[in-house]
């Protein structure tokens, strides 16, 4: 029994190592970037699509309205983010219904790199809108006394990002494995759709909250 | 140990480069289709929309132009049943003059043709009986009878008046007149001498007489000089019958 995905190590040379969660990514990754290259490959621009393109436009359109629903105004410029946040936790957590699959976001060095991402993501969105003064003067609002708070909330909702999607996949990946242990039938299924339905969830929920802190971030100019 | 630092860099990395390629192979080319399709939707509704507006405003040009067409083909109708009638009449008239010219003629030609068959008839039917009635008596005609038309001419020589005797007696008693007897039938010489003695008495002359034989008399017998004639003819009782038998048919002739 292991909690991370981490502790198993497919290759090692010094520090560098390729362990189950990288493998797991890149494998991802491929099919990601695999499938949607088939499909945009050969993109019709008549009336009527294919049924590939057309669930392909339906992921998208849905990501970007969104985003647009979030309150940012120009979508397309954080799709490239917000989406592959989105649709690599999702896919992520859907591949658990394959058997003696370890999610990647079941690792806390995976979930935590994606929050470092949005964690660093965010001040450049903010400054990229509003220009670095404004984006600063932002932590001291309403008053300067909010400085700090608003610095330690800055990294605990980092933290509580990255926490959280692990504490709910690895969770859930635990308990399929435990019941499987005790239960071999049934049970283990209906708490696998249940971990799928988590699993969708938390990608949902991780891609919004970064989508509203980007939000939040880039609101600074709007307001000033 | 929850966190190994080198993964977490690796698996930043690994999205930062997922971004990258989903950004390159999934959201800009789908993005680009949904503007190209929305551009050509939009395009596409717009020419529909302008096509419509045109379709419309044919359809308004189409039905004025038919009810305009409509309206000048009844005009046009009823001008052409006005002349059709105004031509009918001019053509019933006229062929009413023609039948009427035609008619005309006709009874003018049915009348002629009348005519003439009566004509010819008539005619055919007067020398059929004249024919016929000269072939009876000439071959009636014998001694008696030729000795009985000497008789009567000689009687009406004989019962002249006296001013018909006088005139007739100044012509004959001119110098050098010959009287001229013409008879149908060959007079023996008693015969001769009883009417030149008979003529020569009645008229006191002295002129000679001469004798000529004249088949067309039918059994009859003249005294002629210079036009003036005493005759009995068969003859002359036909000729009056074909003059009475013409005038009736020329009054009947008139009467149709």
């Amino acid at each position: 029994m292991h909690l991370s995905p981490d502790e198993l190590i497919l290759w090692q040379y010094g520090f560098i190592k390729i362990n189950v969660t990288i493998a797991t990514t890149w494998a991802l990754m491929l099919v990601l970037v695999l499938g949607a290259r088939l499909i945009t490959r050969n993109l019709e621009h008549k009336i009527h699509i294919s049924h590939w393109q057309s669930m392909l436009e339906i992921v998208v359109v849905t990501i970007r309205k969104q985003i647009e629903e979030v309150g940012l105004q120009h979508p397309e410029k954080y799709m490239g983010f917000l989406g592959t946040l989105f649709l690599f936790i999702a896919l992520s957590n859907f591949c658990t219904i394959i058997p003696g699959y370890e999610p990647p976001t079941g690792s806390f060095s995976t979930t935590g790199a994606l929050a470092l991402c949005v964690f660093i993501a965010v001040p450049i969105f903010g400054i990229t809108e509003s220009g670095l003064g404004a984006y600063l003067r932002s932590y001291t609002k309403p008053t300067f006394i909010m400085l700090p708070f608003n610095i330690i909330s800055e990294l605990s909702r980092t933290l509580a990002l990255a926490i959280r999607l692990f504490g709910n996949i690895m969770s859930g990946a635990m308990i399929l494995a435990i019941l499987l242990t005790i239960t071999p039938f049934i049970f283990p299924i209906v708490m696998s759709l249940l971990g799928l339905l988590t699993g969708m969830v938390q990608a949902y929920i991780f891609s919004i909250l970064a989508t509203v802190y980007i939000a939040a971030a880039t609101r600074v100019r709007q307001e000033t | 140990m929850l966190i190994d630092w080198f993964t977490v860099v690796a698996q930043a990395v690994n999205f930062l480069i997922l971004v990258w390629l989903l950004k390159r192979f999934l959201y800009e080319p789908i993005l680009k289709a949904l503007d190209a399709r929305e551009h050509r939707i939009a395009s596409e509704l717009a020419n529909a929309d302008s096509k419509q507006t045109e379709a419309i405003a044919e359809r308004k040009e189409y039905m004025r132009k038919n009810e305009e067409f409509d309206r000048q083909r009844a005009a046009m109708l009823s001008k052409a049943m006005e002349e059709a009638t105004v031509e009918r009449q001019r053509l019933f008239d006229e062929v009413h003059k023609e039948a009427e010219v035609l008619r005309t003629k006709l009874h003018d030609r049915l009348s002629s043709e009348f005519r003439n068959m009566h004509e010819e008839f008539a005619q055919r039917t007067q020398v059929e009986v004249f024919a016929i009635v000269r072939q009876a008596l000439n071959d009636l005609a014998n001694e008696s009878l030729e000795e009985h038309i000497i008789a009567v001419f000689l009687q009406r020589i004989r019962s002249l008046n006296s001013d018909e005797k006088a005139r007739l007696g100044a012509i004959f008693n001119s110098p050098f007149q010959t009287l001229q007897v013409r008879s149908a039938f060959e007079l023996e010489s008693a015969q001769r001498t009883e009417i030149e003695n008979t003529i020569k008495e009645a008229l006191a002359t002295t002129a000679s007489v001469r004798f000529e034989i004249e088949p067309n008399l039918i059994n009859g017998l003249e005294l002629v000089i210079q036009g003036q004639k005493v005759a009995w003819s068969i003859t002359d009782y036909l000729t009056s019958l074909e003059n009475d038998v013409s005038n009736l048919l020329n009054l009947k002739r008139k009467s149709v």
